[in-house]
């Protein structure tokens, strides 16, 4: 009976289109969206995640997330350095600026100065160049999106000069850096150079980046810090966390993707449900006369519950395909670098175009069970 | 389904309602439709049930078919109290035992002939191999060899009404109930349906009640219920025992 159910779905070969293409709209909507959404949230916090070494993140108690840091005094570095457990502290320089693109329009950027000596908070992820390139003079580095947004058309190269804050500034390395927020230029150089490519006053400091020297006490160190320094002083996960959270809470990404998963939601039910729902009624004196013969309602259950199944199953995984075509090919693109189809969402994915599946049948489900067999006598 | 009937003796009573009385419900109102009706037929007879639309025919056959449950009265077919019996059991009942005809046919247009024809085995969790077999031995039986794996809508009325009969008589049930059988189709298709139903429905064992309308088909009558307001009003045929005459 559950063939006689396939084939009764693959015998209306339009409503069966309508159905799967209603799942596979869904599917590459929540799966895009969905991702688009974690990728975002994962950019914000891509200078916490470029600089793993530091166990713990040191900065004003009023500071919330790593895009709105405020400025420390430099004596900090010193006195976070003579904290018990920690090994060793360095300073850390985040700030916006902007850069003259050679279209002659400005762009934003995201200045990091990083330790002189150490070189703590680069990624070690260099597509040309070296970290020990960043100690020449002048020297920069910065990521590849960068790179052909100040130099569009052209291949990746180093040794240009730019313009900072009417300075000298060399591109010695292209850094492959995670994508961040808010720029698409992140500029890597020396906390005493970034200090000076911008204009940031008297404190400079925005964040001194500390190693526990036991990794066990990493969560003790920071508290013994934030206690005798009066200064917040969190591990690397919980600022990560902060960080999410204040965009999470300060912008309108979450409602705005929310709504758009909502709709991909709705749309989803919207469309099965209809086209399902048109489906058993153009169908319903052949399961009537299917009740007549003698067939029970659990026959007639499993034949409809195996016919959404099969439009729950094709429908995602044609969404979930197209969807992992658009990020391997959107995907390449710098507006969307980073982006990926994680698979939670898949699975979570999944569940939901079972839901909408589920939730479409229901009705259609109600009117074959209680579709009355002798409405075949019915002329 | 071990208490259900498994025979019928040729010439025993098939079904014996008794003052089967059946309402329904219209707006504020409620309509009487059957009023106390009597009705019987036999095993190895043409049983046909003729009246005027709106008289209650089609109400008594959906009851005795067990798709409808009557208000008061009894109503036994093939010996099994289908009052007392509801939903799975009154499915396994019908599966097993009984078999409809439908004026409009009812075929599944996704399904071939032969898988129509096959549909009640199938249901009663025959293999689909097995069931296209027996569907496809009883089709060629009607005439219908070329036509087994044709769809209903690549056929005529009269070839789906034959490929309805199939999937009738496909696992032999003791009654047949037929609604209009011939209405849908014109004099000599309705002539050529009669008597296949005769010849392959029919059984000692077996019994087929019809209703219609159609005075063209009365000649294969073995008894003739003449019904009118929700009541037998006379009863004519060969078989007729004289105090059945007027009920």
């Amino acid at each position: 009976m559950l063939v006689v159910a396939l084939r009764m779905l693959f015998g209306d070969a339009t409503k069966c289109l309508g159905l799967v293409f209603g799942v596979a709209l869904s599917t590459l909507l929540l799966c895009q969206q969905v991702s688009i959404f974690f990728g975002l949230l994962s950019r914000a916090a891509s200078v916490i995640d470029d600089a793993p070494e530091a166990d713990i993140w040191v900065m004003d108690p009023a500071v919330k997330t790593i895009e709105v840091p405020y400025p420390l005094r430099d004596t900090v570095l010193q006195r976070v350095r003579g904290v018990e457990g920690v090994a060793w502290a360095v300073p850390f320089f985040k700030a916006s600026t902007q850069v003259r693109t050679r279209r002659g329009t400005l762009d934003n950027a995201i200045m990091i100065g990083v330790d002189d000596v150490s070189l703590v908070g680069v990624p070690d992820r260099f597509l040309l160049g070296t970290l020990d390139d960043l100690t020449l003079p002048d020297a920069i580095a910065i990521n590849p999106a960068g790179f052909r947004l100040l130099f569009p058309g052209e291949e990746l190269d180093v040794g240009r000069e730019l313009e900072l804050n009417d300075r000298r500034a060399r591109i010695v390395a292209i850094v492959d850096a995670s994508p961040a927020f808010s720029a698409n230029l992140t500029i890597y150089t020396r906390y005493s150079l970034a200090t000076r490519y911008t204009n940031n006053g008297r404190n400079t400091l925005s964040f001194v980046l500390a190693k526990a020297a036991d990794p066990s006490t990493i969560a003790a160190v920071a508290d013994r810090i934030a206690a005798e320094m009066g200064l917040k002083a969190v591990e690397r996960a919980t600022f990560r966390r902060e960080t999410i959270g204040y965009i999470l809470a300060t912008t309108g990404i979450p409602a705005s993707f929310g709504t758009v998963v909502l709709l991909g939601v709705l749309i989803g039910i919207a469309i099965v449900g209809l086209t399902f729902n048109q489906f058993v009624m153009e169908n319903i004196r052949q399961y009537a006369a299917l009740k007549a013969i003698g067939v029970r309602n659990g026959w007639l259950l499993a034949m409809t519950l195996t016919q959404a199944a099969f439009v729950a199953t094709v429908g995602y995984g044609i969404g979930l395909a197209a969807a992992a075509g658009f990020f391997a090919t959107a995907g390449q693109s710098d507006a969307l670098r980073g982006f990926r189809l994680l698979p939670e969402v898949a699975v979570g994915v999944a569940l939901l175009a079972g839901v909408i599946v589920l939730l479409a049948t229901t009705v259609s489900l109600r009117r074959v069970f209680f579709v009355d067999p002798a409405t075949v006598f019915r002329g | 389904m071990d208490d259900l009937p498994t025979n019928t003796p040729p010439g025993a009573i098939a079904v014996r309602c008794v003052g089967v009385q059946k309402s329904f419900a219209a707006g504020e109102t409620t309509v009487r439709v059957l009023r106390g009706t009597d009705f019987t037929a036999r095993a190895g007879e043409m049983t046909f049930l003729v009246g005027p639309s709106g008289c209650g025919k089609t109400t008594l056959i959906s009851i005795i078919g067990a798709i409808l449950s009557a208000d008061a009265g009894s109503v036994e077919v093939l010996g099994f109290d289908v009052r007392r019996a509801r939903g799975g059991r009154l499915a396994d009942f019908r599966l097993a035992n009984l078999g409809f005809i439908f004026q409009q046919f009812n075929l599944l247009p996704a399904l071939s002939a032969a898988e129509n024809a096959s549909l009640p085995l199938v249901a009663a969790g025959r293999s689909t191999r097995f069931g296209e077999r027996a569907a496809a031995a009883l089709l060629a039986r009607l005439g219908l060899e070329q036509h087994l794996h044709k769809m209903p809508a690549q056929l005529s009325g009269g070839q789906q009404q034959r490929v309805a009969i199939a999937r009738v008589l496909v696992h032999a049930p003791r009654l047949v109930i037929c609604d209009e059988p011939t209405a849908s189709l014109d004099a000599e298709s309705g002539h050529t349906v009669m008597e296949l139903l005769r010849e392959v429905a029919l059984a000692p064992d077996r019994a087929v009640i019809i209703v219609t309308h159609d005075t063209r088909i009365f000649e294969f009558a073995d008894v003739i219920h003449h019904m009118s307001d929700g009541r037998i009003e006379r009863i004519e045929g060969k078989s007729i025992a004289p105090s059945e005459a007027h009920a």
